[in-house]
């Protein structure tokens, strides 16, 4: 089966083409683009905007990419949610107009969940991980327990990519922020103390976020807050995983999200994995931010297990949580 | 030294069976996590081990059941307890009838109750957390806990219970509706306070 996905849930737009076969996810194209605010950080009509413009040209050279013809597409999938509703509505539209000139089959899938089963389809041996799911918005620990994917811990306040974010708009720093931050913190050595905020599974930022902006007031080192903002929240987002790894007594664990491309978060998870003797995923880069083929390959296993949607049925849902879907293709 | 078994891994900390005196004592040992500097790893230890002994030798003198703790190592982070040989309340709860697993329930509300009249936050109440035993609710890993007074606490503590019933025993879905009227009747101050909390904590969650 051979389906085409498109994802607009925040800044970027992607479409990507996959097939399934046996049983596993092969890309054959995956084309992202990304919109950047020229200040401040995302503002959604107009990355909506953004993505109305380049979504066209986008579906073009996904196709040409995979070598395919447009007739051989089986099925469109999108992005349903959660996101932002003025991204959503225009990703929508693509995917509702497609699959009515294409006249094949739509299917609205969650965001969320795509990035767990993106793992589990490209990667040998990823079968029933604990995904810790990093972006700007989202912070969840994921697993599947009793027919859903359920969240087993996530940030009360802010995602911890926001968190990124925000202090490096007060820094002076462009978006997205995390890489700087992460360039910066090579070069930190002294660890100033933050708040390390964990409630159950559960974790929060946002007092953390202030501080570090109080030590950047005070004149403390940039070099020294960045490292101290990733030793800390990296560290609590490795023991909540961990602790989600404990209860629900699984021993994978898969990252996926933009800030799974940290190289400290990525080494921090390894290490956990490698002490309790679990074992490691991580999709490759493309595919852990948010894309297209993710999004075609949830699409794939929902239309495979039975589950159909009409385009008047396609409705875009802003808050549609990782635990609202029913997990048709799992035992 | 005698020789330890440990009969169970969480994540932070190893459950070892030993002898102390001549009573059967489980030790509680943090382990150190490479993955986090020293500074935190050191700090997360000794102070969880610090506050936690604080609060179950609390816990026992308002009479929550815990058990009881014959040493306490900061140094290392070692806590030496009673063993209790019961039952893990996440092990039992999804096979009760529903009667009694309404009673438990509110038997865990009263002593959340009690633990809040108190200003003690355990900090993880999870069905993993609670072991029944001679018929009584047995509290343990006080880890995350700390003392405070202020509603918002109390709150977080019990959407922490909330959420792992909802995930680990979904299928019961009355399960934390009898959790509260167990609180209720035992909390002193406005329990109607602190539940119309829990609805802000879950509204500021993402996409509520």
């Amino acid at each position: 089966m051979l389906c085409l996905g498109i994802e607009g849930t925040a800044h970027s737009v992607g479409v990507g083409l996959i097939k399934k076969v046996n049983e596993k996810c092969r890309v054959l194209s995956n084309v992202i683009k990304t919109y950047s605010p020229r200040q401040g950080g995302i503002h959604p009509r107009e990355a909506a905007n953004h993505h109305a413009i380049y979504i066209a040209d986008i579906i073009k050279k996904s196709i040409k990419k995979a070598k395919i013809k447009r007739g051989d597409i089986d099925l469109i999938s999108f992005s349903q949610g959660p996101g932002l509703g003025p991204c959503l509505r225009t990703t929508a539209t693509a995917a509702r107009a497609l699959s009515l000139s294409l006249d094949k089959p739509i299917i609205g899938v969650n965001h969320c969940v795509a990035h767990l089963e993106i793992g589990r389809g490209t990667l040998d041996k990823c079968k029933d991980p604990v995904l810790l799911y990093t972006s700007g918005a989202n912070t969840q620990v994921i697993a599947f327990a009793e027919g859903k994917y359920r969240v087993f811990g996530e940030t009360l306040d802010i995602g911890i990519g926001n968190c990124l974010d925000k202090f490096g708009r007060t820094i002076g720093i462009d978006f997205p922020c995390g890489p700087k931050i992460e360039q910066l913190a090579l070069d930190g050595k002294n660890y100033l103390e933050l708040p390390y905020t964990i409630k159950g599974m559960d974790i929060a930022f946002s007092g953390l976020l202030t501080a570090a902006e109080q030590f950047y007031k005070k004149g403390e080192k940039l070099e020294d807050i960045c490292y101290s903002i990733q030793e800390t929240t990296f560290a609590a987002l490795t023991e909540v995983t961990e602790r989600a790894m404990a209860h629900t007594e699984k021993n994978q664990v898969l990252l996926g999200g933009g800030v799974a491309a940290n190289k400290r978060l990525r080494d921090m998870v390894q290490k956990m994995a490698c002490e309790r003797g679990a074992s490691f995923f991580v999709p490759t880069r493309d595919l852990c931010v948010d894309n297209g083929a993710m999004i075609a390959w949830l699409g794939v296993l929902m239309y495979i297990s039975g589950i159909r949607m009409s385009v008047e049925n396609s409705f875009i849902n802003q808050r549609f949580r990782t635990d609202m879907v029913d997990v048709t293709w799992r035992d | 030294m005698i020789k330890k078994d440990i009969i169970y891994t969480g994540a932070e900390a190893e459950i070892c069976v030993s002898k102390y005196m001549n009573y059967n004592v489980v030790e509680k040992r943090r382990v150190h996590k490479s993955y986090r500097i020293d500074y935190i790893d050191n700090k997360l230890i000794s102070s969880r081990t610090r506050e936690e002994a604080k609060l179950m030798i609390e816990a026992r003198k308002i009479g929550v059941s815990v058990p009881i703790i014959y040493d306490v190592d900061l140094v290392n982070g070692i806590i030496t307890m009673e063993y209790l040989k019961g039952k893990r309340i996440k092990d039992i709860l999804n096979n009760l009838s529903e009667k009694k697993r309404q009673k438990l329930c509110k038997k865990i509300g009263e002593s959340i109750a009690r633990f809040h009249n108190n200003d003690i936050i355990h900090g993880d109440i999870t069905t993993s957390n609670m072991i029944l035993l001679d018929d009584r609710v047995h509290f343990i890993d006080f880890g995350l806990g700390e003392k405070n007074s202020e509603i918002e606490s109390k709150g977080v503590d019990l959407h922490v219970l909330m959420e792992a019933l909802e995930s680990t025993h979904s299928k019961y879905s009355n399960c934390f509706k009898y959790v509260l009227e167990g609180y209720k009747k035992e909390l002193k101050d406005d329990a109607n306070q602190v539940i119309k909390k829990i609805d802000d904590i879950v509204k500021r969650g993402r996409y509520r």
